[in-house]
């Protein structure tokens, strides 16, 4: 690499040109992948990729100071504060791709070719025959160059952009306070409250029907079937990041008796006649013991709990076991 | 003394602002402070008259430059003074008459709520006129013509209540603008001529500037004086300025403001004197005026109304004369004089009759008041004995010399123009006399007001019988001084010049051609009024007589030849107005609307939106830059 | 190989970015395809400095670098504040400027 560095030619060493010619491809897949991935977190991982990309060609050109700083800075701590942002706004919400303005897909691509074009035109037009190359620069160090001429020919911008760092921090810091104006309730205060109220006086119910997944963004069952939104944190609620899947847990519940009483080869619920594929029944039964599990009613909790709470659990138990076996 | 001049103008101007803005602290003073600084108006005038006396009469203008009003580059408009014998004649006929019938308004006006305000308009009337009459360049003239029009509207809408006095008000103002325009166009014409304002260049390079622009300047002139002082055709105001109070007519449209024309006309003598077309205009205009006045004043049966005929008929004497050139110049001013004697006291007479006779003004509802009023019927019997040129009297001096100059003209011209003045004084002596046998001879044809009120005539207070008194002596001695030895010839010679001209007929013969149609206008008139009883309705009359009524159609005419094109012209631009202007202006904001509404489509307010026509716009700046580089 | 490749792979990271800009809502992501087109002007600047001979394109890229970071700081305290009250990342949701 030195070697091509002190090479004032118009050309440069194969090895460089492999580099290119690969890590290029990759930084632009990483460009695509940032505009054209549907999540957020996607877009940020590939944009990562590129700049680590980039963060290389900086050092094969011979700015090896700002190729650590595009490590470090931009790729070590910008892009970690866009993760960090993209996971308060939700980090598993997907952007639809579907266009809502009327044309704009197309005023772009057109303005973006016509822009990419008319670019590329004026880089072949211009006459950029010799390439000095960073020797002489850097002979002193890359490091040493830059510092001599940031505190000595740039200085004041240097100064500037110091007070407009100090500006941003201070912008950002004023943008994202809260201004607490009342004092926080207390606990017991919070709990006067409801009671005075009448609404929600027991503690809210708990999210999920059954503890798998992350249950917490999945919505307790009402008595009727129905999901109730109650159960679910407001953060997810407001986020619109609910799971409705009470359809798809009756489903699965059913099937999981009906795979559990073939596993045992018995059938208790024989007086139905229809336990193999009665769904109905079955169903109604799950209904009752999610509900109990939610502990959304206190009569039904009481009544059942004790049998049907513990048949399911073991009913859970021995499906996974039948499925890793 | 030449510091006097400017404070003559000044004291009625203070007055004016301190009565007009003095508040009702000055309501029950009012009146006398007007009449004391109007009559120290007079004393200053007076004390400059003595002075000018002084002197040799070559040496006698006085020139006084207050200040330099408008000095823009090589233009330079001062605030200047000329005080010569034609402007102290005006200043001592206007302080004076104006004192006299000041005084007479503290009678006149003293149930008047608005009094304080009325003597404020008369000051400012006063210092107007003199500023008119003292100006020594036509800039400044103009301020005091337009100062006069100002104070003559309203004093003849001071009674604003009443709308014929607003609209005669209103009327007298506009069509006293015509004449203003004439004036200002002939100011601006003698500007691009001789490059200046002042009387002395202007008058004195008459001679050099082309006839054909002097004609202009000259007609322009007659216009200005045709609308100040009544003359036909701008005649028309002056009998509707009647519905201003008596002293104002009396004052302004009989003795002083309606005659600034003739004060024009002979001021710019040497204007006309060059310009004989625009002299032959005046002499026509002022011999259809007196006629045209005089016939008016036969059939009016408004006592204020017939006076304002004889007025009218009286400045056309007058105009005539002043368009006869150097002959009638002297003339001219020596009417002027002994009118403004005669006819203020003929008008403060009608007022103190009025006055007595709970304002009714219709004179066939007076008759027999000579011996319930016996010094008015006296003070107007001389004042009438002066107008119809009485032998001796004051009337009879200057108007029998008008006669003569206009026999004097020469020719066919001659001719017509003395025909025409003799034919006005026989009508003078028929109007006047019937207008005193109407109202103090014969039985009385009194009826009560519509309150109801029995008119109890009575003599007038001494304020107001006080003027009456001296401006009869004025009627009876003033023409008689003047020609005692030519001592007004003389006195104005150096200012207007003068020549004599050659009469075909005698003098003799004029004076008793004057006397003997003077004698049957009395004798018809005493025919008519004094040998029967007078109807108190009017009778239908001739046709003559029903035009002469409506003022010779002269409203009618001006409606028909000027009101109603002007108000078709108008509607017409009103729908051009409205169809093409209004047509144009609505398409263009309804195209600029249609427009805006499609780009507001652009402005849907998303950011992308924008951001893509930034990008497309860096797009074409680059093809733009490569374009350029290319080429 | 030419280090004009360079140019011509800035100018094609820097049009991609700004198809981004105009085609992605979520305002995030649209914050990087913001830093996506600094970067490409960064790979210019270096890759001027090198055609230069001199460290003059390096500083600019090192001052952009600094913009960007402040840019990027106070550009998401806006959008957590936007997200905060509207519930939404989404540019095309902030359209209060049209009628």
């Amino acid at each position: 690499m030195s070697g091509a560095l002190a090479a004032a030619a118009t050309t440069t060493s194969t090895g460089e040109a492999v580099q290119f010619w690969v890590l290029g491809t990759v930084a632009v897949i990483g460009a695509l992948g940032t505009i054209l991935m549907r999540k957020a977190v996607h877009s940020a991982l590939c944009l990562a990729g590129t700049m680590i990309v980039l963060a290389v060609f900086y050092l094969a050109n011979g700015a090896y100071f700002l190729g650590v700083v595009q490590i470090v800075v931009y790729t070590g701590a910008i892009m970690m504060l866009f993760l960090f942002v993209v996971m308060l706004v939700g980090v598993t919400a997907a952007d639809s791709l579907k266009e809502t303005l009327k044309g704009q897909r197309w005023l772009a691509a057109l303005c973006g070719l016509g822009f990419g074009i008319l670019l590329a035109a004026g880089i072949g037009n211009a006459s950029l025959t010799t390439w000095n190359g960073l020797g002489q620069a850097n002979s002193g160090g890359n490091v040493e160059g830059l510092a001599a001429l940031v505190f000595t020919k740039y200085v004041f911008a240097f100064e500037i952009t110091g007070a407009l760092l100090i500006t941003a921090a201070v912008g950002a810091m004023v943008l994202t306070h809260r201004e607490r104006i009342e004092r926080a309730r207390s606990q017991r205060e919070q709990s006067e409250a409801r009671v005075r109220t009448g609404r929600n006086v027991p503690p809210l119910p708990a999210p999920g029907v059954y503890a798998r997944h992350n249950a917490v963004d999945i919505p307790g069952l009402l008595p009727d079937g129905t999901t109730s939104e109650l159960t679910v944190n407001a953060t997810l609620r407001g986020r619109g990041q609910i799971r409705d899947v009470s359809g798809e847990a009756l489903a699965e519940l059913a099937a999981l008796e009906q795979r559990s009483e073939r596993w045992l080869g018995r059938k208790p619920k024989g007086e139905d006649g229809k336990g193999a594929n009665g769904t109905p029944a079955n169903g109604t039964s799950a209904n009752d013991a999610g509900n109990g599990a939610n502990g959304n009613d206190a009569k039904r909790n009481d009544a059942n709990a004790d049998g049907k709470g513990v048949d399911e659990r073991s009913e859970d138990a021995e499906h996974h076991k039948g499925v890793a076996t | 003394m030449e510091n006097l001049i400017g404070l003559l103008v000044a004291v009625p101007l203070f007055g004016a602002a301190l009565l007009l803005c003095g508040g009702r602290r000055l309501d029950g003073k009012g009146p006398y402070i007007g009449t004391v600084l109007a009559a120290a108006s007079f004393g200053i005038g007076a004390v400059l008259f003595a002075d000018m006396l002084g002197r040799g009469e070559h040496d006698r203008a006085l020139h006084s430059t207050v200040f330099s009003w408008i000095p823009v580059g090589g233009f330079r408009a001062d605030v200047a003074f000329q005080l010569d014998q034609l402007s102290m004649t005006f200043v001592l006929l206007i302080t004076g008459v104006g004192t006299l019938i000041h005084i007479y308004s503290i009678g006149y006006m003293a149930h008047d709520e608005r009094r304080r305000r009325f003597f404020g308009y008369l000051n400012l009337f006063l210092a107007a006129m003199l500023l008119l009459v003292l100006a020594d360049n036509y800039l400044l003239l103009y301020v005091g013509w337009e100062g006069v029009g100002l104070a003559s509207y309203l004093l003849i809408g001071f009674w604003q209540h009443k709308p014929s006095a607003a609209t005669a008000a209103k009327k007298a103002f506009i069509v006293n603008r015509v004449g203003d325009v004439g004036l200002s166009i002939a100011i601006m014409l003698m500007f691009t001529t001789f490059g200046s304002f002042a009387f002395a260049p202007v008058l004195a390079e008459a001679d050099r500037a082309g006839e054909g622009k002097l004609t202009a300047i000259g007609l322009m002139l007659l216009l200005a004086a045709c609308g100040k002082s009544a003359q036909v055709p701008l005649q028309s105001w002056l009998g509707d300025a009647m519905e201003g109070p008596t002293p104002v007519s009396a004052l302004i449209h009989a003795a002083t403001m309606v005659t600034a024309g003739v004060y024009l006309i002979t001021r710019s003598g040497a204007i006309f004197n060059a310009a004989p077309d625009a002299q032959t205009a005046v002499v026509t205009v002022g011999a259809v005026t007196l006629l045209f006045g005089a016939i008016v004043g036969c059939a009016k049966d408004d006592i204020k109304k017939a006076l304002a005929g004889s007025t009218m008929s009286q400045i056309g004497y007058m105009i005539l004369a002043a368009g006869l050139g150097p002959i009638g110049y002297v003339f001219a001013i020596m009417h002027l004089v002994t009118h403004g004697f005669f006819k203020a006291g003929l008008f403060l007479g009608a007022g103190s009759v009025m006055h007595s006779m709970n304002d009714e003004v219709d004179m066939r509802k007076y008759g027999g008041l000579r011996r319930y009023m016996p010094i008015t019927f006296v003070t107007f019997g001389l004042g009438y004995l002066a107008i119809i040129g009485f032998p001796g009297l004051s009337g009879f001096w200057s108007k029998d010399k008008i006669i003569e100059a206009a026999f004097a003209k020469g020719g066919t011209e001659g001719w017509i123009l003395g025909g025409a003045a003799l034919l006005g004084a026989a009508i003078t002596a028929y109007y006047m006399t019937r207008v005193m046998l109407l109202t103090f001879f014969g039985e009385k044809r009194w009826v009560p007001d519509e309150n109801g009120n029995e008119p109890h005539p009575h003599e007038s207070p001494g304020s107001m019988t006080f003027p009456m008194i001296v401006l009869a002596f004025g009627s009876v001695l003033a023409g008689g001084l003047f020609s005692l030895n030519d001592a007004f010839v003389k006195w104005l010679e150096p200012v207007t010049g003068h020549s004599h001209g050659h009469s075909p007929l005698s003098a003799a013969a004029v004076t008793g051609g004057t006397v003997v149609v003077l004698v049957i206008g009395v004798a018809l008139a005493w025919a008519q009024y004094g040998r029967q009883p007078v109807p108190r309705t009017a009778p239908r009359g001739s046709l003559l007589t029903r035009a002469a009524r409506r003022d010779l159609l002269q409203d009618d005419f001006n409606h028909v030849v000027l009101v109603q094109p002007g108000q078709y012209l108008t509607r017409g631009l009103v729908y051009v107005d409205h169809k093409l202007v209004d047509g144009v202006v609505n398409g263009t904001a309804a195209s600029v609307g249609g427009l805006s509404g499609r780009l507001r489509k652009l402005q849907n307010g998303y950011a992308r939106t924008y951001a893509v026509s930034m990008f497309g716009g860096t797009a074409v700046l680059i093809a733009a830059t490569l374009l350029m580089r290319a080429v | 190989m030419s280090p004009v490749y360079y140019l011509y792979l800035a100018a094609l990271l820097f049009t991609i970015g700004a198809a981004g800009v105009l085609i992605r809502r979520n305002a995030i992501i649209l914050f990087m395809c913001v830093e996506l087109m600094l970067n490409a002007c960064n790979l210019a600047f270096v890759a001027f400095s090198r055609l230069h001979g001199n460290l003059d394109g390096q500083i600019i890229a090192f001052f952009t670098m600094v913009v960007a970071a402040a840019e990027v700081v106070v550009g998401l305290a806006i959008i957590v504040t936007v997200f905060r009250s509207r519930h939404s990342a989404s540019v095309d949701d902030a359209s209060l400027m049209k009628l």
